[in-house]
């Protein structure tokens, strides 16, 4: 297809320099990468090295202090997040882009059912078929694994791991571009990780989708990413293709952190 | 003056004022102060010239709790003159407390004169109802509202739900409409239906009934809402389109009652359910009771 190649030609989403402090100590530091179409890029780095910010800033929800963020919208132009209007930010974040919480709490509303949850963004681009909105909804959640028939419960009677697919389902249903994810399997016990992993892994390979995955378990990031940044105290301190780094680290602390992976 | 001069002064005062000797001197015309008014009349223009818009005011404290209708009574007493009729009714009636205690306020501070006839006020105050006889042009139709904010229980954050009306993303007020039918099977919302006013901004109807709806939509009179806790006003201009959310496949549909109105036998109004002794007996009756007497006259 001659327009997947026109697209393939620019990057989805380019960072140049981004930095952000908090007060005097700063969070991010120059953080520069390219995210490519159909491309899923792992972060990694312990507490405190700066992924939750980084990850904040480039979907928008945390001004930056320095630096620039730009997507390549539907029209194939790319442009600065931050100089959009609010309007078109908030746009962006409701059709083209996803965002999984950690906490699943944090992604749903959980005073809705689960199919109010998944038809939420259905709704919100203006899709005003009831029947139709239940249907893709019943669909999304049969897509993740959930019991179509349980779509008129509350998120408060699923378990964890229920909960963050229904969360997944509820990102993907407008099939955005790009997902955000901040920990998805944080919080989750490993058998459940595992299943979700594997939804995971290939919903993004039938929908074609880029992401930026924050992580601190490294075989979260083998499984799912290609690429992987790895950060300490706010910089990237090494970046390359996800086997090629976990196998063979050149910095002394991702040689730390790989070796500090519990064998079972 | 001795303490029981005093206490025999204030009956006289009393019957003087119930003998209609015009409004009492001891309070402003209207009970507000001037300046008060200016202000809430300042922010009823802002309201009409957006439709739907709540504009916040500063609600002064009133001689009544709040519930009671506050905020409609500051609206009232802001534009009230003393050749204003006035009628007040409380769910239809002009005869229940809330009712009776409003009209007594104004004609207390006002002495303007009264009415239950619907077409003979020029000012109508409502708690929740709109009357059944269609208003015309020369008529203000007044709101008591308890919570002007239709997102209010989907969105806690004032600050996300003001966002949220500026940019008109709305998609939520169908989330609930969803919840509805995905629970009762069909729009269980029969109060506080929500409807889009002149196209943009999503607006909470006060409690009235959804009954009362389509007479919103190009009504000849001036719609005004004074919610006094939540301190907010707004108001629909006079032949403003307002359309009452609802799904291409559930559409809007209003209340319909098997039976006719047991008193006056009337089958397009809006009915109450009247308990009328503890085995289970009830009846149905006008929720306007000008409405309900007239037909009965007529009828006779």
């Amino acid at each position: 297809m001659s327009s997947t190649e026109e697209i393939l030609d620019q990057p989805l989403l380019r960072v140049t320099n981004l930095t952000k402090s908090y007060g005097g100590n700063a969070a991010c530091r120059d953080v520069s990468f390219d995210l490519w179409p159909g491309e899923i890029l792992a972060v990694v780095g312990e507490s405190g090295s700066g992924k939750t910010t980084l990850l904040k800033c480039i979907s928008a929800q945390l001004a930056c202090d320095d630096g620039r963020i730009e997507y390549l919208m539907r029209d194939g132009i790319l442009r600065d997040i931050h100089g959009l209007s609010e309007a078109e930010r908030r746009f962006l974040m409701r059709t083209d882009w996803g965002f999984v919480h950690q906490n699943p709490r944090d992604g749903l509303r959980m005073r809705v059912s689960a199919g109010a949850n998944i038809a939420e963004r259905m709704i919100a681009v203006g899709g005003r078929n009831y029947g139709k909105i239940r249907g893709t909804a019943e669909d999304w959640m049969d897509q993740v694994e959930l019991d179509p028939g349980r779509v008129d419960h509350q998120p408060g009677t699923f378990s964890g791991g229920m909960q963050q697919r229904l969360q997944i389902a509820r990102n993907l249903v407008t099939h955005p571009r790009l997902v955000f994810m901040d920990e998805p399997t944080g919080g989750l016990d490993v058998s459940v990780q595992a299943r979700l992993l594997d939804l995971l892994r290939s919903l993004v390979n039938k929908m074609q989708l880029s992401a930026v995955l924050v992580t601190h378990d490294l075989a979260v990031a083998r499984l799912l990413s290609h690429r992987i940044m790895v950060m300490q105290g706010g910089e990237v301190i090494e970046t390359g293709l996800t086997d090629q780094v976990l196998d063979d680290p050149q910095h002394p602390y991702s040689q730390m952190l790989v070796s500090s992976i519990l064998p079972v | 003056m001795t303490q029981a001069a005093q206490q025999a002064a204030i009956p006289d005062e009393q019957a003087e004022i119930d003998a209609g000797a015009g409004p009492d001197p001891n309070y402003n015309f209207a009970y507000l102060d001037e300046q008060t008014k200016r202000m809430i009349r300042r922010a009823m223009l802002k309201a009409v010239a957006i439709p739907g818009y709540q504009v916040p005011f500063a609600s002064r404290e009133m001689p009544m709790p709040y519930g009671w209708g506050t905020g409609g009574v500051q609206v009232t007493a802001s534009i009230i003159g003393p050749d204003d009729v006035l009628k007040v009714i409380d769910q239809g009636a002009d005869d229940t407390t809330n009712a009776v205690s409003i009209r007594q306020f104004f004609e207390r501070t006002t002495d303007v004169e009264t009415t239950t006839r619907t077409e003979d006020a020029s000012i109508i105050q409502t708690r929740h109802r709109i009357p059944e006889k269609a208003l015309s042009e020369d008529q203000i139709l007044v709101y008591q509202v308890p919570i002007p904010e239709p997102l209010r229980f989907l969105e806690p954050r004032e600050s996300e739900t003001r966002k949220m009306h500026a940019l008109g993303e709305y998609g939520l007020m169908h989330v609930k409409l969803y919840e509805d039918i995905a629970t009762h099977g069909h729009i269980a919302t029969t109060y506080a239906y929500p409807v889009k006013v002149n196209g943009h901004y999503i607006m909470d109807p006060s409690p009235t009934p959804k009954f009362d709806n389509p007479k919103m939509h190009r009504m000849p009179a001036l719609q005004l809402f004074g919610a006094g806790r939540e301190k907010r006003i707004y108001a629909i201009p006079p032949h403003t389109a307002v359309y009452s959310l609802d799904f291409e496949d559930h559409p809007f549909d209003v209340q319909q009652w098997e039976q006719p109105c047991e008193i006056c036998g009337a089958t397009d109004t809006f009915l109450d359910e009247v308990v009328t002794d503890d085995r289970g007996g009830r009846m149905f009756v006008c929720s306007d009771t000008d409405h309900c007497t007239r037909d009965q006259e007529a009828a006779e």
